[in-house]
């Protein structure tokens, strides 16, 4: 059993100067990759799939067979693009994760892009984080310097070139398809799928589009093996991850703890509710993700848990809040994000997402009806499943869940506006 | 397809295919096929709105959501049937079967509407829409939505010739795809983001493409609209007909749209052979001329007294006309110049009036630089090519290269251009453009410029084996084609250049011409050489073939072939021709306008018969008023040798077609032509049948070209789609998209004449200067190239063509 | 137009914007840099800027129209020295990040990518509301020119946006040494030449370090790792 917190990823940060290269190397830093350059890159590709490493940017799919999915000795050139485009609501792990050490993803970048036979790796980071691009250009630089990118790196005969690519301000731009749209110097809009991005991704190239958090474990897989990473963790959905404890907790932050722990267990790490005022809802993976509620404290967070029991584990984001906020406000707030983060190209998100900001803020404004919140729930119902890309389903996750656990809130905002309506027709 | 009648029978899948199972009818489809066009072919209609056959599939509008099992398990969420393909085994429900699919096409009609505005009734698609028509059949009957709606103002033009109403638009990306995909002109784009996203151009940059017209067409809604139809009709008012455009020669289906007699716009026709879905906004907007004020309506004879043309009976000016043209013909003769825009019918009349009327071969169809060369090479390698045994819109596609000589497709043949585009975008065909600069055409073709001196063309043809290798590979390759322009005509040796590369390489030859009549005239014998059916005027055979069908005296078909074009003219000018019979040429086009306005000037009678007055018909003797094409029925032979025949659109106009009016002058002369109508005229040539003769290939030296001196340039110079010919006449929105009429020349070039980049050119020659704006491309030293026909520059005034040197100055003259 | 358009983008430009495309193996790729890039010498995407990227880039104007007004980052008028984004989300919001916003919009009697005072003098402030900045263990957050200022209060925000006003450059809780609107766009274009000790500029916050930190003083680690962990055997091929 391991323990309550298992920090990995998280372990180098606290060093002075951690995001340099010689603190890097003082800490063990690009041991893996040497280990790694000597090993056939196939073999690197199935210590991943054993690992049962997740993709740590919400959907969890299986690194190693993403990997695996990158067809070999086809003559293209291959890529790899690493999703930084941190922008979920709640969500604050990887933007940490490239300041505090961003050599590990550079470290991870060169192993898996050797694995996979790219000669070309981009980093798209969400362009509002300026300190942590700031980082990343000077660790690539450093890693230039050192020889660890570039032409034959380590005498390996392996090259690979990195850029560093800050975008421009696009929540969409998480979705991967969309990013690669971005990265190609377009309109960040989702691309039909298939072809997927390992057939036809960058510039129509076999590509592989991974995490910050998910990469950065690569090095830590190397050297461990994929034995020690599923020492934590559940069998299903192994390994440490980083779990962003933010809003009304006492002490809020970066936890670095098992996949399956619960809320309650962070919670009791984190201090417990802020001042002492009592849960009400929570997500446990950004905004996206169904809430959840005091019910759902022990819900053992990991992708089998947080499905089963209503939600999804998303990027862990675990934003908490307490009895004084309302769940209607709250999920308002989410709808505009939604609505402009929506990139306009399928019917659903676009019309939908504007629709219901409107009946959300008349409603919280106390000018709502109870039909309003069928009609909430039925646009909800026209948008799940039928908008081009995941961000139409996100859109509706608050409304549908706060509707659920919370209807009576929505209903006490009607009945101030029929006693309005009863009083002006009096 | 195949539908099982019973569960019984088993349904052989042939290789390349898959069965699936849609609504319960099993159904076998070709590997790749949309569900969409799957469940069509059963007669399925699933709604839509982004989807377009002819684009790249987008699945943005959703609507055509459906549900899909694959391998027994149902798919978690409804898919775009506009996306997905079939697949062996997969069992898909529409809205007919599913209630899901039901529900998911009525929740995202209901959200496409709820932006959009209640303004049916004064909206140009309104009767033929795509979203009201599905909004009636899929949607609800009553709005749930109570909140703002998204308001723009509205409309905005994005062009002189498109308006942009965006509350209407429903986002589906058909416009902005076909100008990136199909046009290569990505000037309208989506602009914003999510609810706020937008169709739009640049600041200041209109939508500037010579196909911007299709995009009104293929709109779902009626967010973009046509400036010259907007509020001129409704479509249930409206009569379609079948028509072929009368403008280039690649014949495209059109549907001419018409009430009261009177034209209101024109569509593009589905011919997969030719233009697909689309044509050029030449093609859709340039009709007016037609209805312009100025048009004959009734037969004019020069007033002996007056010396003006006056009004009179057809009886009057046919009696005159033919008494006229009997004095000239007996006297030193007559000749006949019939343009390039004639239906094969009427050029056949021509042709045919020529031999038995007017008992000569002096007769051309070439009103525009010409050459004997030319006249050979089409002789040898074009007349009675087909697309049985030529080069077609197809065979573009399917080609492996195409070699483009003397050629500007994208302004002389719109819809070449698009499929050698599609061909280049879709199956990397090799497109090389023998040229003097990268023109947009090259660039959105892929193209490689293989650039030379005007002139210049067959050296380098010549040195292609030795310099560029690897394009005669490409042309060696099965399937390879070289498309030759009407410019050829004006490069001595171009021609014979050709022929021998066709020979060396295998690929095959097409003559694209601009004009939508020159292939038909060609054919008909509307050439001093040739009789029709590709008869050699000098094979004593074929004439006696001919004199016996037409049931005229053997031997009065003279033996010797005619003058051409320029011969007419100068014979005219020198006295040694006495009359001339004039079918719609402008004198303008012909290589030296000065000379033509002589022969005029000098021709004892003239006979025009023409739409409006031109610088003939200020000469004329006799003016015939015509139809034009929407008046009358017949054929165009296309480039590809491809008979594109139409009926009359409008009925009834009293308008009389050339060959019935050529009849009854015969008649007045003695000389039955038997084409009193279009389909009389048809059935007489067709009675002929072809009978192509063998010819040699034309062998005409290049000449060696001496570089321009100091102060000099030779010049480059085609024409532009839209520019000041005629048939553009009224029609301001259009002329509003002609491209800038700017001169072109190299930087160097620019240095070595003193003219300063941004500034202005004067170019000029004996007969005379135009100044104009000039830019720097990449032409080759010592070139400068203007528009033939743009603007105030009017090349032939200056006597001058491609490959002429001319005078260059910086600044004005 | 050419004109104007000379003398806004100078060679340096040019030059910066043929360094941004080398950096890739196609060269459109370059152009969300290289729109950061004229906005750093414009404090804005003007017409001109779209230009210049068209022409380097070889597209038209439409494209790159079409892209630039698709990101919230480029900005369509001219922009204060310094750029002030409050997170308005939810979590920042329900933490007080809308009373910040409030508060600010009050003082500088400007909304939604306003500025107030002349959009580039000293002191102007262009004041925008943001999505999630990714910062939520730190909310409610602001940022200057992308600069982090952690754990807002209404009064903090105020009196650094009225330090802003008197140009003064209050440090970042996590970030470098403020600079200004362009500068920071300069560098999201990816030059950062002369900027070395920007990257000591502070980025672990305690919130950062909180579970590291705790794991430490509990003795909490996670298990040691094998000596030396072997490969699996090079798969088969199928």
């Amino acid at each position: 059993m391991a323990n309550p917190l298992t920090p990995v990823l998280t372990k180098r940060w606290t060093e002075p100067r951690s995001w340099t290269i010689e603190t890097y190397e003082r800490t063990d830093g690009y041991t893996a990759l040497r280990k790694a350059l000597k090993a056939h890159p196939d073999q690197l590709i199935q210590q991943c799939k054993d690992s049962g490493l997740r993709g740590r940017g919400g959907a969890g799919f299986p690194t190693g067979m993403k990997w695996g999915f990158i067809p070999q000795g086809d003559g293209k050139p291959h890529y790899l693009v690493i999703n930084a485009d941190e922008g979920e609501p709640g969500t604050c792990k990887d933007i940490p994760l490239m300041m505090a050490d961003p050599h590990s993803l550079i470290e991870g970048i060169i192993i898996t892009s050797y694995a996979i036979r790219a000669n070309f790796a981009a980093i798209y980071v969400r362009g509002e984080v300026l300190h942590c691009i700031r980082r990343l250009n000077a660790a690539v630089r450093e890693a230039y310097a050192k020889g660890y990118l570039g032409r034959n790196i380590l005498d390996s005969g392996f090259d690979l070139d990195v850029v560093v690519h800050a975008g421009a301000g696009a929540y969409i731009c998480g979705e991967e398809t969309a990013l690669l749209d971005s990265l190609e110097g377009r309109r960040g809009q989702p691309r039909l799928k298939p072809p997927f991005p390992a057939t036809a991704g960058l510039y129509a190239a076999p590509t592989v589009v991974n995490n910050v958090e998910t990469i950065a474990s690569v090095p830590f897989i190397v050297n461990g093996g994929a034995d020690w990473f599923r020492e934590m963790g559940r069998e299903r959905s192994p390994g440490p991850k980083i779990f962003s404890l933010s809003g009304h907790v006492t002490r809020p932050g970066q936890y670095e703890a098992p996949m399956g722990t619960t809320l309650r267990e962070l919670l009791d790490m984190a201090g417990g509710m802020k001042d002492g005022i009592p849960l009400k809802f929570w997500t446990p993976g950004g905004s996206s993700t169904p809430l959840f509620t005091a019910e759902h404290l022990d819900v053992p967070l990991d992708f089998e848990g947080a499905a089963e029991a209503g939600s999804m584990l998303g990027t862990t984001a675990l934003q908490i809040f307490n009895e004084t906020v309302s769940v209607p406000w709250a999920v308002m707030k989410w709808t505009e994000f939604y609505k402009h983060e929506s990139c306009g190209k399928c019917t659903p998100c676009r019309e939908g997402t504007y629709w219901l900001v409107q009946i959300l803020q008349r409603m919280v404004r106390g000018e709502g009806t109870a039909g309003d919140i069928d009609t909430l729930l039925d646009v909800c119902d026209n948008i799940l499943g039928r908008s081009f890309c995941a961000l139409g389903d996100g859109a509706v996750s608050p409304i549908t869940s706060g509707i659920k656990y919370f209807k009576d809130e929505f209903l006490a905002l009607c009945d101030q506006n029929s006693k309005a309506l009863a009083g002006a027709n009096a | 397809m195949t539908i099982a009648p019973d569960k019984s029978t088993e349904i052989v899948v042939p290789e390349g295919h898959v069965k699936l199972v849609i609504d319960g009818l099993e159904v076998v489809a070709p590997k790749g096929e949309l569900l969409i066009r799957t469940a069509e072919r059963l007669g399925i209609v699933i709604p839509r709105f982004c989807d377009h056959p002819l684009l790249d599939p987008a699945g943005a509008c959703r609507q055509c959501l459906v549900e899909v099992e694959m391998g027994g398990r149902p798919m978690p969420k409804p898919q775009a049937s506009c996306t997905m393909t079939v697949a062996d085994g997969m069992v898909v429900k529409t809205q007919l079967t599913s209630p899901v699919a039901d529900k998911a096409q009525q929740g995202v009609m209901e959200l496409l509407l709820i932006n959009h505005p209640l303004d049916c009734p004064i909206c140009d698609k309104g009767g033929e829409c795509p979203l009201q028509n599905q909004a009636l059949a899929h949607g609800r009957t009553d709005s749930r939505f109570h909140e703002h709606k998204r308001t723009f103002p509205k409309p905005i033009p994005i062009s002189t010739q498109v308006l942009l109403d965006r509350e209407r638009c429903v986002l589906c990306q058909r416009c902005t795809r076909f100008s990136a995909q199909i046009a290569g002109d990505p000037f309208i784009e989506l602009l914003e983001r999510g609810s706020q996203q937008q169709v739009g151009v640049a600041e200041e940059k209109p939508f500037q493409s010579y196909f911007s017209g299709n995009t009104i067409q293929i709109c779902p809604v009626g967010a973009l609209t046509s400036a010259a139809y907007r509020f001129r009709a409704r479509p249930f008012d409206l009569v379609s007909t079948p028509s072929v455009c009368e403008h280039c020669s690649s014949g495209c289906a059109e549907r001419t749209d018409w009430r009261r007699g009177k034209v209101q716009r024109k569509l593009a026709g589905d011919d997969p052979e030719v233009n697909e879905e689309w044509i050029c906004d030449k093609g859709r907007f340039a009709f007016r001329y037609a209805t312009s004020d100025d048009r004959f309506t009734r037969p004019m004879v020069r007033d002996a007294a007056s010396g003006e043309l006056r009004e009179s009976s057809w009886t009057e000016a046919l009696q005159i006309a033919a008494a006229g043209l009997a004095e000239a013909r007996d006297a030193f003769g007559v000749g006949v110049l019939t343009g390039g825009r004639l239906t094969v019918e009427d050029a056949y009349a021509y042709s045919k009036f020529a031999r038995i009327a007017l008992r000569t071969n002096d007769i051309d169809f070439r009103a525009r630089p010409h050459s004997q060369e030319e006249l050979e090479f089409l002789t040898s390698h074009v007349v009675g090519t087909s697309p049985e045994n030529g080069v077609t819109f197809k065979g573009i596609e399917a080609a492996p290269a195409a070699l483009l000589v003397a050629f500007e497709p994208e302004e002389e043949a719109p819809i070449v251009f698009l499929r050698l585009r599609k061909a280049a975008r879709n199956k990397k065909t090799k497109v090389f453009h023998l040229g003097q600069f990268t023109s947009p055409a090259v660039e959105k073709t892929f193209g490689t410029l293989l650039a030379c001196v005007p002139g210049g063309e067959p050296a380098a043809l010549n040195a292609l084996p030795e310099h560029a290798s690897d394009v005669v590979d490409e042309l060696s390759k099965p399937g390879a084609v070289i498309l030759v322009g009407e410019r050829a005509a004006e490069i001595p040796g171009a021609f014979t250049a050709v022929a021998k590369l066709a020979e060396r390489t295998g690929a095959k030859v097409a003559w694209i011409p601009r004009r939508a009549g020159e292939r038909g005239a060609l054919a008909v014998g509307a050439t001093p050489n040739l009789l029709p059916g590709g008869r050699l005027v000098s094979d004593a055979a074929a004439r006696t073939e001919v004199e016996r069908t037409w049931g005229v005296e053997e031997g009065s078909i003279p033996a010797k072939p005619g003058r051409d074009t320029n011969g007419i003219l100068m014979a005219l000018a020198n006295g040694e021709l006495d009359g001339l019979v004039v079918g719609g040429v402008d004198p303008f086009d012909l290589p030296d306008p000065e000379l033509a306005e002589q022969a005029l000037s000098a021709a004892a009678f003239v006979v025009s018969l023409e739409l409006r007055p031109s610088a003939v018909t200020a000469h004329a003797n006799v003016v015939l008023p015509i139809a034009p094409a929407v008046e009358k029925s017949g054929s165009y032979l296309n480039w590809e040798g491809r008979r594109r025949e139409f009926g009359t659109t409008l009925e009834g106009t009293g308008a009389l077609p050339d060959c019935r009016v050529l009849d009854t002058l015969g008649v007045e002369m003695d000389a039955d032509l038997f084409t009193q109508t279009p389909a009389a005229a048809a059935a007489d040539l067709a009675r002929l049948g072809d009978n192509v003769a063998d010819a040699s290939a034309p062998n005409v030296a290049a000449p060696l070209l001496s570089p321009p001196k100091d102060g000099q340039a030779v010049l480059a110079t085609w024409r532009r789609l839209i520019d000041n010919g005629s048939m553009q006449d009224g029609e301001p929105h259009l002329a509003g998209t002609a491209r800038p009429v700017v001169a072109k020349v190299s930087a160097a070039t620019a240095e070595h004449l003193g003219v300063e980049l941004g500034g202005e050119i004067t170019v000029s020659t004996v007969r005379g200067s135009v100044t104009l704006p000039v830019e720097a491309d990449d032409l080759p030293d010592g070139v400068v190239w203007v528009p033939t026909n743009s603007g105030d520059v009017k090349v032939r005034n200056l006597a001058a063509g491609h490959g002429s040197v001319v005078k260059v100055t910086g600044g004005k003259a | 137009m050419t004109q104007a358009q000379e003398t806004v983008f100078e060679q340096d430009t040019v030059d910066k914007a043929r360094a941004i495309m080398a950096r890739y193996p196609q060269a459109r790729s370059a152009l969300l840099p290289m729109l950061h890039l004229v906005q750093s010498v414009e404090g804005y995407v003007s017409q001109a800027g779209i230009r210049f990227c068209a022409g380097q880039l070889d597209l038209t104007e439409a494209e790159v129209s079409a892209v630039a007004t698709f990101y919230t980052m480029y900005k369509r008028r001219p922009c204060g020295e310094h750029l002030v984004s409050v997170c308005t989300n939810t979590l920042c919001a329900a933490l007080g990040g809308d009373a910040i916003y409030a508060k600010l919009k009050d003082h500088l009697k400007v909304g939604h990518e306003e500025t107030a005072g002349e959009p580039g003098t000293p002191g102007s402030i262009t004041l925008e509301h943001a999505e999630c900045l990714a910062a939520c263990d730190l909310g409610p957050v602001l940022q200057v020119n992308y600069e982090f200022y952690d754990n807002q209060t209404p009064d903090t925000a105020l009196e650094l946006v009225k330090a802003l006003q008197n140009g003064e450059k209050p440090a970042p809780t996590r970030g470098a040494p403020l600079t200004d609107f362009k500068q920071a766009e300069l560098q999201l274009a990816g030059f950062f030449e002369g900027r070395d000790a920007d990257l000591d500029g502070p980025s672990a916050a305690a919130e950062t370090l909180r579970g590291a930190r705790l794991a430490q003083e509990k003795g909490w680690d996670a298990p040691a790792m094998p000596e030396n962990a072997e490969f699996p055997p090079i798969p088969e091929k199928k």
